[in-house]
């Protein structure tokens, strides 16, 4: 348990840290590329687009079986009117207490950074993908900065 | 080390919330499959060197309904195809005058053990054949017919039809046969090749993760046993290259040919993967 309320203090942590990071970045214009995203100790501490996202978007984007499609492979109670929850990842209740939210933007943004490079989580906001990837979509990523930022914000209430 | 730590963390908390009621968990079912009373091994030790223990069939996976849709030929929606089939075997096609029946007589009995025996080597065109190209080399070398394009004409009917014959005997390919070793060996790639934007191979959801729902579906290892299978969804029979074709479009990549050399050795592969499983041709799949 002690574990658990140290992952708490540390997403509280990061999460001020960030709220500085987001401050001073907001005119950033253009989003971070992919490939210029900076991962630090697992985690990306700055907004891919330089503004906060939006929890209700995200859950929405979440929800997407085009976009996030996440409930394909995890559960999620806060989602319990949804039918059809997949087992393939963990639950992610409680998700928004377990990691940071720059923690969360990396899993979102490349789960090999994180996890293992075996990993079946694919990476939503990355160009290190599989082979043959269908032609029209060379190059691109399966969320925008938005959408993942959306996402990031909606997994941090979920507490 | 930090990665050690969040591992650590990760496991910890994902034990402490196990989500019981939106996850239905469904293991493959514990039951035996009788075909018109005739039992199928339907699941069975794996052969030397495959990755898991046992091989199961994809019927275990499914509902109730649908398992019980294949154990009564009556019932099983597949078996008017089979029928159809079994009209085009009689039929005289072609300028030779000739149907399959003509060569082959009764495929009871000569059709009996190539369902269960196919991918085989074929010499004279140096890859291994499945039962859709050995009847279209007929068609045109024996028949004076057009070859089927995929998925199309006859196709589908006659190749249940044939594998029909062998229901009940189980699987097993031949490696040792001209250069089979080597397409096994592609094909072995290509399963654990992961491809498209999603970043997946067959091993990720049918070695890795069988057993377990991926949305709605409940994965399976991906047995070809029970091809040509009926799907429910499709009101149709479904090819294995049409099966593998979907499997890896929803990677979002690009998909190979049917019947390309890729796909000829993923089948191969595939189908010795399933050895020891009884052909339950058609299958019901939902
Ligand atoms: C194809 C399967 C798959 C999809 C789709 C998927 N994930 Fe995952 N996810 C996993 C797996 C598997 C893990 C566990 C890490 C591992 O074992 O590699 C994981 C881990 C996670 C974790 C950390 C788990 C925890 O609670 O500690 C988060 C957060 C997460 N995923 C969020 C998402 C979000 C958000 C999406 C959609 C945008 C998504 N995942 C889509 C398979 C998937
Ligand atoms: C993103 C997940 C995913 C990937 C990757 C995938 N499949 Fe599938 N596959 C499924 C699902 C879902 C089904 C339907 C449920 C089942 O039978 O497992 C299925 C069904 C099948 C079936 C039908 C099994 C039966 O009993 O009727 C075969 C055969 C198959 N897949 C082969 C493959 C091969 C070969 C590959 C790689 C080229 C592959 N799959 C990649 C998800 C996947």
């Amino acid at each position: 348990m002690s574990g658990i309320q140290k992952q708490i203090a540390a997403v509280l942590a990061t999460a001020c840290v960030s709220y500085f990071a987001v401050s001073t970045a907001v005119n950033a214009g253009e989003p971070t590329a992919p490939a210029d995203v900076k991962i630090e100790n697992l985690a990306i501490n700055d907004s891919l687009t330089g503004a906060p996202g939006d929890p209700a978007a995200g859950k929405k984007t979440f929800v997407n079986r085009k976009l996030g499609n996440c409930l394909a492979c995890h559960a999620n109670s806060d989602l319990a009117d949804q039918p059809f929850h997949g087992e393939v990842g963990p639950s992610l209740d409680g998700a928004g207490s377990r990691w940071s939210e720059g923690q969360l933007r990396t899993i979102v943004v490349n789960a090999k950074a994180v996890f293992t490079k075996e990993t079946v989580m694919p990476g939503f906001y990355s160009l290190d993908v599989g082979a043959d990837v269908r032609e029209d979509l060379i190059g691109k990523t399966i969320l925008t900065a938005e959408q993942v930022e959306d996402i990031v914000a909606y997994l941090a209430t979920l507490k | 080390m930090k990665k050690n730590k969040l591992t650590t963390v990760l496991m910890v908390a994902a034990g402490l919330t196990a989500s019981a009621s939106l996850v239905v968990t469904a293991d493959p079912v514990d039951e035996a499959l009788e075909i018109d009373g005739q039992a199928m091994i339907s699941r069975t030790a794996a052969p030397d060197g495959h990755p898991l223990k046992e091989v199961i069939s994809g019927w275990h996976y499914r509902k109730a309904e649908t398992r019980n849709l294949e154990k009564d030929t009556f019932e099983n929606p597949g078996m008017l195809a089979v029928e159809q089939g079994e009209e085009i075997w009689n039929t005289v096609e072609g300028t030779a005058g000739k149907s399959c029946a003509s060569c082959h007589n009764d495929a009871s009995e000569s059709m009996a053990k190539v369902g269960s025996t196919y991918p085989k080597w074929n010499e004279a065109s140096g890859k291994p054949f499945n039962v859709e190209l050995q009847i279209n080399q007929c068609r045109t070398e024996n028949m004076g017919a057009e070859p089927y394009k995929f998925d199309k004409g006859g196709q589908k009917p006659l190749t249940a039809y044939i594998k029909h014959q062998s229901l009940g005997k189980p699987v097993e390919v031949d490696l040792a046969e001209g250069e089979m070793q080597k397409w096994w060996e592609s094909g072995k790639d290509l399963y654990y090749k992961r491809t498209g934007q999603l970043n997946l191979s067959c091993a990720s959801c049918h070695e890795k993760n069988n057993g377990k729902h991926i949305r709605a579906d409940h994965l399976s290892q991906g047995n070809i046993n029970g091809f040509p299978t009926y799907r429910l969804k499709q009101g149709t029979l479904i090819s294995v290259h049409n099966r593998f074709r979907g499997c890896i479009r929803d990677t979002r990549a690009e998909f190979p040919a049917a019947f390309s050399d890729e796909l000829m050795a993923l089948e191969l592969y595939v189908t010795w993967r399933g050895t020891g499983l009884s052909v339950e041709t058609p299958g019901v799949r939902q």
